[in-house]
């Protein structure tokens, strides 16, 4: 259950529209499915009645999207953005990818978002629908005329259970109010991977890595992935897109996607939602988040328009490669 | 008769200003150093890209040594600083994904530090042979 309610937030987004600030909205779109939401622009009150979608399946961080969206035309586009997406929306800011006079940002309160994968290992595939009652869904499935009945807790995506901050970093307007930053225990997980040996490491991520079809919608979605040319592309680099035919392949691409993102990634965890296979892709970008913090102090990335990341960035004691393996251990 | 004695492969990225220089000083005074060390010259350490430390264990490297001028002496001032960040995570990152972690090394090597090339390529040689073949990150159809 969501703290605002849908039914709120289009009442302001059509004022919104009928003042003439904005001409259209990004925001999320009922799919096929209560589940597969899509983002999707808003050009009407009509169009908002009818399609537009708030609840534990919005998932999308559509800070990517402004890139393309502001480039279109003079008038300003309202987004609604969630606490983790304002971060992205202050690093692409950072960045100077659009233009933050034609954007108005509309945070929402949120609650976490539950994840599809887990509900449809409780409930099997055949899901018809999905209702909100107060903390927990009732899933209806083609199986049983009753409601399948899950608490939210229990179905909440992996990125959300570690929630880094429910307070919104960039904003014009609040709906729902705001929230704290969190103390999270996001890096217990890849403290976990690091105490384990390097046999075991080695096999943990080739049994992870190995399931990559290299569909690249990890790249696609990724907010700081906003590179016009990728070498992923590109058919000279000997490492473009092609199927993962060994596990050379794979790693090369996983480990090259998070360094390129490396001191600029949010950690909004929408690698990890998107891909099909369930890579927990989100486990690289948070050990490069972790050795950040360690070697060259607490940074955020989007937490402040304008911060210089730490790759551009160094100081002259900085702490030596032969010395940095393993010295995250202690 | 025939002795199928393991040698390694290994890529040296050298600095144009520095440790390629250091290289040509360990020639000159007839240091020895195993054959087995390829050296791409490339203008500064910060030049290597961590696709090309990648990339070139592709290819079939048994090691990777990128050799760059002390911390304060680059050329360019500030290149090798950022080479140290850089490297320090993808380093970071190869050991988590549990890759041996000997197998990729940065050193500081400065032109007259002949010697120092000499020995560095000597001990990381013997590294990695007894390290044996890199089997974790290779691919097969780049090989011949």
């Amino acid at each position: 259950m969501q703290k605002i309610s849908r039914f709120d937030i289009i009442n302001r987004l059509k004022d919104l529209l009928a003042d003439g600030n904005v001409d259209r909205v990004l925001g999320w779109k009922k799919g096929e499915f209560r589940y597969d939401v899509t983002p999707h622009v808003f050009t009407s009150a009509q169009e908002l009645e009818a399609d537009f979608v708030w609840g534990d399946f919005c998932g999308a961080n559509f800070s990517k999207y402004l890139i393309k969206e502001t480039a279109k035309s003079d008038k300003k586009v309202a987004v609604l953005l969630k606490p983790c997406d304002t971060y992205s929306f202050n690093q692409l800011l950072t960045e100077h990818r659009f233009d933050r006079e034609k954007v108005y940002a509309v945070g929402v309160a949120c609650d976490g978002m539950a994840d599809i994968f887990k509900i449809k290992k409780i409930t099997g595939d055949g899901i018809s629908d999905i209702k909100e009652n107060g903390e927990d869904l009732d899933v209806y499935t083609i199986y049983d005329e009753k409601p399948v009945k899950i608490k939210k807790t229990d179905v909440l995506s992996e990125r959300c259970l570690s929630c880094k901050s429910k307070k919104h970093a960039a904003y014009d307007e609040l709906l729902g109010g705001d929230g704290d930053v969190l103390d999270s225990n996001r890096f217990d997980e890849v403290a976990k991977i690091e105490a384990m040996t390097e046999e075991e490491r080695y096999a943990f991520w080739q049994g992870e890595l190995s399931r990559c079809i290299r569909c690249n919608a990890c790249r696609d979605v990724c907010p700081a992935c906003t590179c016009e040319k990728c070498v992923f592309d590109n058919p000279n680099s000997g490492m473009e897109n092609k199927s993962p035919a060994n596990e050379f392949e794979e790693k090369l691409f996983h480990i090259i996607r998070a360094f390129h993102v490396a001191g600029r990634c949010t950690d909004c965890g929408e690698c990890s939602r998107v891909c099909p296979q369930r890579i927990p892709l989100h486990l690289l970008n948070r050990k490069f988040i972790k050795d950040i913090n360690a070697f060259y102090g607490e940074y955020q990335a989007g937490e402040v328009v304008g911060s210089r990341a730490p790759l551009v960035d160094f100081d002259k004691e900085d702490v030596e490669p032969k010395n940095a393996v393993g010295k995250e251990d202690k | 008769m025939q002795v199928n004695e393991y040698k390694p492969l290994i890529v040296a990225f050298c600095c144009n200003w520095c440790s390629y220089a250091g290289a040509d000083l360990a020639g000159n005074n007839r240091l020895n150093y195993p054959a087995d060390v390829k050296i791409i010259r490339v203008p500064c350490s910060c030049r290597v890209n961590p696709a090309f430390v990648l990339r070139a264990y592709q290819r079939g490297a048994d090691g990777v040594l990128i050799c760059g001028c002390h911390p304060g002496d680059c050329h360019y001032t500030t290149g090798n600083y950022y080479t140290r960040r850089r490297m320090a995570l993808l380093f970071s990152m190869l050991s988590y994904l549990g890759i041996e972690k000997e197998r990729t090394r940065v050193e500081w090597i400065s032109a007259a530090e002949g010697a120092k090339f000499a020995a560095t390529m000597n001990e990381f040689v013997k590294t990695v042979t007894d390290l044996g073949k890199n089997r974790r990150l290779e691919d097969l159809r780049c090989k011949k």
